[in-house]
């Protein structure tokens, strides 16, 4: 068999294992850090892969691929889990034909996400194996894995990573493909129709599949015990080993690669061996709350493991009481780096409006979150992929039984939704306000693209994940025929336009729907000239559309950085005294 | 070179997003590995992408286990902004060295007046001993300025024990052909800049 070295991320490393264990079908919906799992997967020959509008499709696309006997893998991030929740728990009481493989990639620390949720609690809630590789050479040995459980005791496997795996690159050993043959599907309502009989038989089905499976994991590869210095023992599982045997290169450790259901022979020998017995986790108590079920005592650490944030060896260090080394610091106050909306970004004028407007704004996720910091600072809640239509749907509701003291009386209330967002759970919310003639504003911003995850194609733009022909959705149409009177298609780059599509929405008593259409920077990268800036009154509001090229001399003269600036002249438009001139811009 | 807890060495790179951090960790993760030692690349994406502050940590050596490290454990920082070196100076390693690109990016907050620069950065960092590299000078001098990044791994070059025919091999391989002879220069002119003073 050829072996080839190649340095691969966590993500990456997924990929090739599911394609090393012939793995056919990939679906997902991306998210950060998943994303480049299934993009990975998508470039290999000899595999079909797609974008689905939402983790819950991908998931049951999957399944469908599962039921007609080829192997698949369905991807996300870990909020993702919560949206395919609903096929998870049933396909967990059905099980699988071809092997069927969830990865799921969380986000302890919050760099790119809403929340810090640990999604290996869906395992235990759906009562699905789960593993948990610790670095790129396990993730892609784990998925194989994951393929040959799935199909052995017939469940779907959930393989979790974490940001420190998905976006961390090691050198990783690649091998050739292992064709499956695809397995013959037989009608078995039984198993395949979940209606109360049939579930009912399958429900003790699962009861028994978790009993075998916490057997086989007891004695399988997952288990790893390591004894050197008896006194202090740490069970730990994932990324965490990894921080784990660096600050503790003396301790006793159970590496746990399986961690539902537990090994819990292995860990009661484990216990029974060592003095001391340390659960190490990230961001959650999962494995304490497993392990300590089991009746073993856990002891204290020194200095407790803050319960939030991700872990590192220096944390795990002071949680033993070992010094961490002294550092050097800047004490003067820095200026905050947050990400901002990119120079010339189509979203950029839509929330100078709203926030001009005063409007509540119910937002959503996707590069347009940003309007939610300064100076823009136009956004009044993000929740969760397409709050913002139904809970500017409930704002609304909420207002009929309003007084004058509340603060959103005479406000407009207006959601806020991205392309991607919209077709991941916007239409539904959209529906649910045009069924129950509900009222207000609500804008999409279709900038042509997911930008927030790496510029992904979607319904909306009707670009495929393997570039197989497809087709655009019109979102006008669409908001139509849900039965939406008031659609206007608006060029989010002309402001006069965009104040006069928000001024006759807010205005209506009915339900209105603006399709802001202009494409993301980073999909049309064309530059033109810069403004340039004459007898500036120092009146401060092009700042405050928050423009990374746009500042002030030491005179407090607005000035433009000519590096950053790319002429998108909306500087130009939003000045009351016409002293930026974007003339011969063209 | 020893880290404080293992054998590994550290190198942590910072700067602004759209740097070209990414690349250049990945450019000196590939060198540590043709030198045939272990590596752990490990970036953070996502919101960082857009113009926010940004960090790469890559350690190499016989064995490494974790891919993060703590406040005083990095052997070498790069910073490809100078207030970000700032920000990510508590990361350093007591004998640790910290290359700094001169350059100052101003950020939002500061360009809508809501908070200051900070004052003299550059004075500040070269009390600390810091090496300051005027990259994006250079760059524009051996006629690629997108090249930054890679005169700052010319500089950083001179901090590590890796041989110069390797990093132009990997160098090579991982940028656009045509501009592989620029930024090869770019690479030993961030090379002789350090090593003039
Ligand atoms: C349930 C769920 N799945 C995935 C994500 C990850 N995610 C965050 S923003 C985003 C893309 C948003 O794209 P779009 O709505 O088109 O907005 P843009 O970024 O292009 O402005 C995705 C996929 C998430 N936060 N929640
Ligand atoms: S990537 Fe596109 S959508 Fe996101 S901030 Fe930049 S221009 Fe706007
Ligand atoms: S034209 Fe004005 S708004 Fe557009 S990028 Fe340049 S400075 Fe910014
Ligand atoms: S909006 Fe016009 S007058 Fe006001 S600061 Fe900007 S350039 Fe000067």
């Amino acid at each position: 068999m050829a072996v080839e070295s190649k340095l691969l991320s966590g993500n990456e490393a997924v990929a090739q294992g599911a394609w090393e264990a012939g793995c056919l079908i990939g679906a997902g919906y991306p998210g950060t850090p998943s994303t480049e799992a299934l993009e990975a997967f998508a470039k290999y020959d000899d595999v079909y892969a797609e974008w689905a509008p939402n983790e819950k499709v991908a998931f049951e696309v999957a399944s469908g691929a599962s039921m007609g006997g080829v192997r698949a893998m369905v991807t996300m991030k870990h909020v993702g889990v919560n949206v395919a929740a609903d096929p998870l728990y049933s396909m967990s009481y059905i099980g699988v034909n071809g092997g069927l493989v969830l990865f799921a990639a969380d986000d302890p620390g919050i760099f790119s996400s809403q929340n810090e949720q640990d999604s290996r609690f869906h395992a235990l809630g759906a009562r699905v194996p789960l593993l948990e590789p610790a670095d790129p050479a396990e993730a892609k040995f784990y998925v194989k894995q994951a393929f040959a459980i799935s199909e052995r005791f017939d469940t779907p496997v959930i393989v979790r990573s974490t940001v420190r795996l998905s976006h961390t690159k090691a050198v990783v050993e690649c091998e050739d493909r292992a064709d499956q043959p695809r397995k013959e599907y037989e009608k078995n309502p039984v198993k395949w129709v979940m209606m109360p009989a049939n579930a009912k038989v399958r429900r003790k089905f699962v009861d028994a599949r978790v009993a075998e499976l916490a057997e086989f994991n007891n004695a399988s590869v997952f288990v790893r015990a390591d004894y050197r210095d008896t006194n202090i023992g740490v069970i730990c599982a994932g990324v965490t080993y990894n921080h784990v045997r660096e600050a503790l290169p003396e301790a006793s450790v159970l590496k746990l690669g399986m961690t539902y259901p537990i090994p819990d022979q292995a860990i009661l020998d484990f216990a029974s061996r060592v003095d001391k017995v340390y659960v190490v986790e990230e961001a959650s108590n999962y494995l304490s709350m497993q392990v300590k079920a089991l009746g073993v005592e856990l002891s204290e650490f020194v200095e407790p493991i803050p319960p939030d944030d991700e872990l590192s060896p220096g944390i795990v260090r002071r949680a033993f009481g070992i010094e961490t080394p002294e550092f050097d610091r800047f004490d003067g106050a820095l200026p905050p780096r947050p990400p901002a909306l990119c120079a010339g970004c189509p979203h950029r004028l839509v929330y100078s409006e709203l926030r001009r407007m005063n409007a509540v704004v119910n937002g959503d996720i996707g590069c347009y979150t940003l309007g939610a910091l300064a100076p823009l600072s136009s956004v009044d809640s993000v929740v969760d992929m397409g709050a913002s239509l139904s809970m500017a749907h409930g704002m609304e509701l909420a207002r009929q039984f309003s007084d004058k003291s509340i603060a959103i009386d005479g406000r407009p209330i207006v959601g806020v939704i991205g392309d991607s967002t919209f077709a991941h759970s916007g239409i539904t919310s959209l529906l649910g306000t045009v069924y129950n003639q509900g009222s207000g504003t609500l804008c999409i911003l279709d900038n042509r693209t997911t930008a927030m995850t790496g510029m992904q194609g979607n319904p909306v733009n009707g670009i495929t994940l393997q570039n197989r022909p497809s087709r655009e959705l019109d979102l006008v149409k669409l908001c139509e025929a849900l039965g939406v009177e008031d659609v206007q298609r608006v060029d989010s780059q002309n402001l006069a336009d965009v104040r006069a599509a928000l001024k006759r929405a807010v205005a209506s008593d009915g339900l209105s729907v603006i399709v802001f259409c202009s494409p993301c920077r980073l999909l049309v990268r064309t530059r033109k000239e810069p403004p340039t800036i004459s007898d500036c009154k120092r009146c401060g509001a092009c700042l405050k559309i928050g423009c990374p090229a746009l500042g002030t001399d030491d005179e407090g003269h607005a000035k433009i950085d000519e590096t950053q600036c790319i002429g998108c002249g909306q500087c130009a438009q939003v000045c009351p005294f016409g002293c930026i001139s974007s003339e011969g811009r063209e | 070179m020893a880290d404080k807890i293992n054998g590994a060495t550290t190198v942590l790179l910072c700067g602004v997003g759209g740097q070209g951090t990414i690349l250049a960790a990945d450019i000196l993760a590939k060198v540590a590995a043709r030198a045939g030692l272990q590596i752990r690349l490990s970036e953070i994406h996502g919101m960082s992408q857009r113009g926010g502050s940004v960090i790469t940590i890559v350690r190499f050596g016989q064995t490494v286990l974790s891919p993060v490290t703590d406040f005083g454990c990095a052997d070498r920082i790069v910073a490809f902004e100078a207030t970000e070196a700032l920000r990510y100076l508590p990361y350093l390693a007591k004998d640790g060295k910290l290359l700094v690109n001169s350059e100052e990016i101003v950020p939002l907050p500061v360009l809508i007046g809501a908070v200051e620069m900070p004052e003299n950065t550059l004075e500040f960092l070269e009390q600390r001993g810091a090496k300051l590299i005027d990259s994006t000078k250079i760059a524009e001098e051996v006629g690629n300025p997108k090249a930054t990044n890679i005169v700052l791994m010319g500089a950083l070059s001179t901090e590590l024990d890796f041989p110069v025919e390797i990093w132009e091999e990997v160098i090579s391989k991982r940028v656009p052909p045509k501009t592989i002879e620029s930024n090869l220069a770019a690479f030993a002119a961030g090379a002789k800049a350090v090593s003039q003073e």
